[in-house]
């Protein structure tokens, strides 16, 4: 079975600057988010609208909300791993 | 019934529930320590992490439940999918690491690393127990639902198998053996469900589901000049007429055979659709279509009752790409089967009537959530909708049994790449979940009476072989989340309420065995309680759960992380707060007092999803009590 050694204490050096860029990446997505359910309150018939390829603004909003979710994983990853092997060199 | 056993669906499953339990034997010779017991030593791989993050977050609820809500709600039921992925956001960016950082073995442990204040601890194992007691139920519903169709047995007995070979997992390995259950059907859930989705789609839109699809009756009538009307056809006898809202259903009888009809009537064209209908007679015997179930007499219903591509009706499509299937969908008309329940005499009946929609309506909200002024939507059809949003967006990242899987892993980079790739899988799965819902509502598979049976149903649809491996991984789905959940009350029994807040003085080998024992007692509770409430869409139910963890455990999580000012007390009041507030809330709503018996419309709070006014209740009490509490925090605050 796949086993990592365990690391005890972990002192970070990056640790306020990828809280910063956490932080940063939520907002942006809450505001998406927030965007698809306002939508749904207060202009519901807008989500039946076509959009673009034969897809309503449901779907393409929809998809987008997932599709979004995973590029950002990625991009915060790679930013912090940066972080961590700049900052934590000692 | 109206599914028959097979007997390759017996041997898979045995074969899966088999490789979970050597499994459990396997760890059990190694977990001897406390560590090892509540977070595996914190020794998991993060991509092994990861899956298994999958696997605990792709519960029955996931799978069973918005499959089943899409079905019969169409676009309404992947809001669900939406809100569960939108939650990992805020884990990924907000939580995973600085909790990491915090803690041991649970949540109490990271609220309490400040502090040291013996009401966080006692707050948050009540608040870990309470929530996982909530995400348990759906879980041991579904597994009820599940073994109906695939072993023949009761609900009540699937409950009670799931009980006990979870908490003969839990008991013998702890969260080492619950990790690598997690993982294996995590994977297999992915795996099998891109499958489907490829059946679905090679298989298309096709107005005939199959050949022994039921062909139902329409009958026309005539409507006299004073709204009276009478059936064309004479052999018929009308025997009983309901009004029920606007809509009338008419009971007809041929030949010593009742049926349930719905009349439709557009001025000119009036017609009766046959209706299935579930009689529950005085003597609570329960018939179905005016027979016993053994009879066979009920059917799977769901076809489309126009298919058009690019302007033209056809009778099937073919098989269509991914989003071509969407827009198919969407230009097409699809038979819904709606429920309605009335007494008739003596008699309690509740039909489901034929409900023609158009794919546009299905391919947007507003089916299930009432949103647009048109459709009726009232102010507390909309705020249970912003509710449900928000109740899923931040509950996720306050599951305690997601938690805790932060403490498998040795490091803080480690637990943000399994939340990367559990986000990745995770979020993959909920793509699928509308093909499901959609290939479901439209194959004639439905059962009207379960939901939750949509998606393994389905797959019957495309063999008993893949029906078979579906249910078995639908089955080991609950067995893993539930071992989960159960580690989780354990460690909050356990852990932080004996060991840390009563300090009862125990080896490691005692807190093991403390562990273990709570296990076995959350786990008899989840069985009562999975029997008690057969029938409810289990996704609903864990919206709840979220509601509860959200409005709970999230305040007190994210001020503890990003406000200094929070003190014990403030955490403490703020978990107690919004417990009391969210589960006050849900005992008065509507959904629940149908489930007492009583009329949905009766119910005292017309609010079915919490959130929108625990959690901000929550939040509230933490601000206050904490400024109201600073001296105190001067003194507590010692160990930052």
């Amino acid at each position: 079975m796949l086993h990592e050694s365990t690391v005890m204490k972990e002192t970070d050096n990056a640790a306020a600057r990828k809280a910063k860029l956490g932080v940063k990446l939520f907002f942006i997505y809450t505001i998406i988010y927030a965007g698809f359910v306002l939508i749904g309150l207060f202009k519901p018939e807008l989500m039946g609208l076509e959009l673009m390829a034969g897809q309503n603004i449901a779907i393409i909003y929809g998809f987008g909300l997932i599709v979004l979710a995973i590029v950002m994983g990625f991009i915060y990853n790679y930013a912090c791993t940066r972080l961590e092997n700049k900052l934590n060199k000692n | 019934m109206i599914y028959e056993v097979s007997n390759l669906a017996v041997i898979i499953f045995l074969f899966i529930v088999g490789l979970v339990l050597g499994l459990s034997f396997y760890f059990a010779r190694k977990t001897k320590s406390a560590a090892s017991y509540y977070a595996a030593g914190g020794k998991i791989h993060w991509a092994v992490n990861g899956i298994a993050f999958a696997g605990d977050y792709l519960s029955a609820a996931s799978f069973l439940g918005i499959c089943g809500m899409i079905a019969y709600s169409g676009y309404d039921g992947f809001l669900y999918s939406i809100g569960y992925l939108a939650g990992w956001v805020v884990a990924l960016f907000l939580v995973a690491e600085p909790l990491r950082k915090l803690g041991k073995y649970t949540f109490a442990d990271a609220l309490d690393s400040r502090f040291n204040a013996k009401s966080i601890k006692l707050a948050a194992s009540i608040s870990t127990l309470i929530v996982s007691v909530f995400y348990l139920i759906p879980q041991m519903v579904g597994a009820g639902d599940l073994v109906v169709p695939l072993l023949g047995l009761p609900h009540w007995m699937g409950v009670l198998i799931v009980g006990s070979i979870v908490i003969f997992i839990v008991a013998t390995a702890g969260m080492t053996s619950t990790t690598y259950v997690q993982f294996i059907k995590g994977a297999l859930l992915v795996v099998f469900s891109t499958i489907l989705t490829f059946f679905i789609l090679k298989n298309g839109l096709n107005l005939s589901p199959g050949n022994d699809y039921h062909q139902f009756n329409k009958i026309g009538v005539v409507v006299e000049s004073d709204n009276s009307f009478r059936v064309s056809d004479s052999t018929y006898v009308v025997k009983s007429n309901q009004i029920v809202g606007n809509l009338t259903f008419i009971k007809l009888e041929k030949e010593g055979n009742a049926g349930w009809y719905k009349l439709s009537n557009n001025g000119d064209d009036a017609f009766l659709e046959e209706a299935p209908f579930i009689t529950t007679t005085s003597t609570g015997e329960k018939l179905y279509n005016g027979a016993p179930k053994s009879e066979r007499k009920f059917y799977q219903v769901g076809h489309l009752s126009k298919i058009i591509v690019d302007g033209v009706e056809v009778d099937k499509t073919g098989s269509l790409g991914p989003f071509e299937f969407i827009q198919a969908i969407e230009k097409s008309e699809i038979v819904r089967f709606t429920k309605k329940a009335f007494t008739d005499g003596e008699d309690k009946v509740t039909v489901y009537y034929q409900e023609k929609t158009l794919g546009k309506d299905i391919m947007k909200p507003g089916l299930l959530y009432k949103l647009s002024k048109s459709s009726g939507a009232t102010f507390w059809n909309r705020l249970n909708f912003l509710s449900l949003m928000l109740a899923l967006f931040l509950g996720t990242s306050a599951l305690p049994h997601i938690l805790i899987r932060y403490y498998t892993v040795p490091s803080q980079r480690a637990a943000r790449k399994s939340t990367i790739v559990a986000i990745s899988a995770i979020g993959f799965f909920y793509i699928l979940t509308l093909y499901m819902g959609l290939g479901a509502m439209i194959n004639g598979v439905l059962d009207v009476e379960s939901s939750n049976m949509s998606a393994p149903l389905l797959a019957k649809y495309f063999g008993v072989g893949i029906f078979s491996i579906i249910s078995a991984i639908a089955f080991a789905t609950v067995l893993g989340t539930v071992s989960g959940l159960i580690v989780a009350s354990s460690g909050a029994i356990a852990h932080d309420f004996i060991d840390k807040y009563l300090k009862v003085e125990m080896t490691d080998k005692e807190k093991v065995k403390a562990g273990k024992f709570a296990a076995i007692g959350v786990g008899i509770v989840a069985i009562i309680l999975g029997i008690l409430f057969k029938g409810m869409n289990v996704s609903f139910l864990v919206g709840l759960a979220f509601a509860v963890a959200a409005s709970a455990n999230l305040p007190a999580i994210l001020f503890l992380l990003f406000w200094k000012k929070t003190t014990a007390r403030g955490i403490a009041w703020s978990i107690i707060v919004g417990i009391v507030s969210s589960i006050g809330i849900i005992v008065f709503s509507p959904s629940m007092w149908e489930r007492y018996g009583l009329l949905a419309k009766d119910a005292p709070i017309p609010l079915d999803n919490p959130g929108i006014i625990s959690i901000p209740l929550s939040v509230i009490t933490l601000i206050v009590i904490s400024l109201m509490t600073q001296k105190h925090n001067a003194t507590k605050d010692f160990s930052n």
